[in-house]
């Protein structure tokens, strides 16, 4: 029977905290790039314009249909040699999971925009709307509301994916836990700990998202009654 | 006199179902024309040909004189931005009202004055609130469209439409998705804004309305106008029997007088 000894793990707590505050920053960060990108790219998947939306289709589906940890190799050791730059660990995992989350984002959002009835934009058309302002005024904030959640799970997905950066020895939560149960000998205490600490992050983030729900149904226009 | 709405020979087709096959109209300062026809027979087509949230195959509109579209080669060439110009000036129904949910009664009518015309808020608000009034939901200001009956919710779009200042209004079977007992709510607004001179082109199957509020009324079939006229004179005496055929199916079950 296994001696539970969390000792050795409470003491070191503030290295695996300091692996919690980067895994945030990846996540943080990626979301800040990949919604707007994922906007961007599923506006191009739905314009009239053939070659954009043939390009934007590609990217959505390159990103969806290869394995996150082949992205990031890619961008971390292939991407430096192609065009000579210097190449972080952290930089490349901003990269990949920006890039990655809005392939996934833009679906989200192409669904979320088609969703919304043909009724509205004609009725901002009618009154000498463009498709833009039509767009940013009338669609898309109705569009947002049914997205959240969708894009609360697509959130909580990445924040599981990001992971994945401890294996380019990004000091995330995950690498973090690595190093602590070898210096250790705790394995068990210190991936409980860890769990625990992932739970609590993305409870808290579900929970966000929830409030947000109901703040933007105001207007009985909403997913949440 | 300068016709508000003028069109000739407007064609529209999608694909190879050719809509509309001719048309010829002319809408003068204060008329209210209701155009009637079976379904199928082109009449919302036309309808949204005048304002161009569909471009016609063929033809020439004029509002006010001003030729829409530019021609280069025989055929018209139409720009986005001088359509968003031209709807501007030319207010649509729809049948289903088309509120935007997320805004309030007010937002819905100030936000083309703001974003289209460029207002300032303070300034739409007001003829926003005058609109209202004149559609008698003043009160309904503050509420957001869900919470409106479908009465309500149509003067709000007409409302809406208004408060662009249009020189011709357009209306789409706005009553055709209400209950009953909603329907004259509507009626009695748009009959209000005929009295008040408003140019108005109706697509309704409410023949009472076509025969007390019309100056004129226009039947469709296959695309063009196949008998125009006075409402007294096309919905009592038509000379086509097509026309009759139409008008005894929508007077089948009416109440002994």
């Amino acid at each position: 029977m296994h001696e539970w000894d969390f000792a050795a793990t409470l003491a070191d707590m503030d290295f695996l905290l300091l692996g919690l505050w980067n895994t945030m920053r990846v996540f943080a960060l990626a979301l800040l790039f990949g919604i707007p990108l994922g906007l961007c790219i599923a506006l191009g998947r739905m314009s009239r314009i053939p070659v954009l939306s043939q390009v934007s289709s590609l990217v959505i589906e390159f990103f969806r249909t290869t394995p996150p940890l082949v992205q990031l190799f890619w961008f971390f050791f292939a991407l430096p040699i192609l065009i000579s730059v210097q190449m972080t660990p952290f930089v490349a995992s901003v990269i990949t999971f920006s890039i990655q989350s809005s392939a996934f984002f833009a679906e989200i959002f192409r669904g979320g925009i088609n969703s919304i009835d043909k009724g509205q934009w004609e009725a901002a058309k009618a009154i000498g709307m463009s498709r833009r302002d039509s767009l940013r005024r009338i669609i898309l904030p109705q569009a947002v509301k049914r997205m959240i959640p969708a894009f609360a799970e697509r959130s909580i997905e990445l924040l599981k994916t990001t992971t994945l950066i401890s294996t380019v020895s990004y000091a995330d939560l995950m690498f973090q836990a690595n190093e602590l149960a070898s210096k250790t000998f705790r394995p068990l205490e210190v991936y409980t700990v860890v769990a625990v600490m992932y739970f609590f992050l993305i409870l808290v983030f579900s929970q966000l998202t929830i409030l947000l729900e109901y703040r933007l149904a105001k207007s009985g226009e909403g997913t949440l009654r | 006199m300068t016709p508000v709405v003028e069109i000739r020979n407007l064609h529209k087709s999608f694909g190879d179902l050719e809509v509309l096959r001719g048309i010829d109209l002319d809408v003068m300062q204060g008329e209210a024309v209701v155009l009637l026809g079976s379904s199928g027979s082109g009449k919302s087509t036309l309808l949204r040909c005048i304002n161009f949230m569909e471009e016609p195959t063929d033809g020439r509109v004029r509002i006010n004189g001003d030729l829409v579209g530019t021609e280069r080669g025989g055929r018209m060439q139409y720009r986005e931005a001088e359509l968003c110009r031209l709807r501007t000036r030319v207010g649509m129904v729809f049948q289903h009202f088309n509120l935007f949910p997320h805004m309030t009664t007010l937002e819905n009518v100030m936000e083309g004055q703001v974003i289209v015309l460029g207002r300032s808020k303070e300034e739409a608000k007001s003829k926003a609130m005058q609109q209202l009034s004149r559609v008698g939901l003043e009160d309904k200001a503050p509420e957001y469209p869900a919470r409106l009956s479908g009465g309500q919710k149509q003067r709000v779009a007409i409302a809406r439409a208004l408060a662009m200042d249009p020189e011709v209004m357009l209306f789409d079977e706005v009553t055709s998705a209400l209950d009953p007992e909603l329907v004259g709510e509507v009626l009695k607004t748009m009959r209000q804004l005929a009295e008040e001179g408003m140019t108005m082109v109706c697509v309704t199957h409410e023949i009472g309305f076509a025969y007390h509020v019309a100056n004129k009324v226009c039947f469709l079939h296959e695309g063009r106008i196949l008998e125009q006229g006075e409402p007294q004179k096309i919905l009592k005496s038509p000379d086509s029997t097509r026309v009759s055929e139409f008008l005894e199916g929508h007077s089948l079950f009416k109440l002994p007088d």
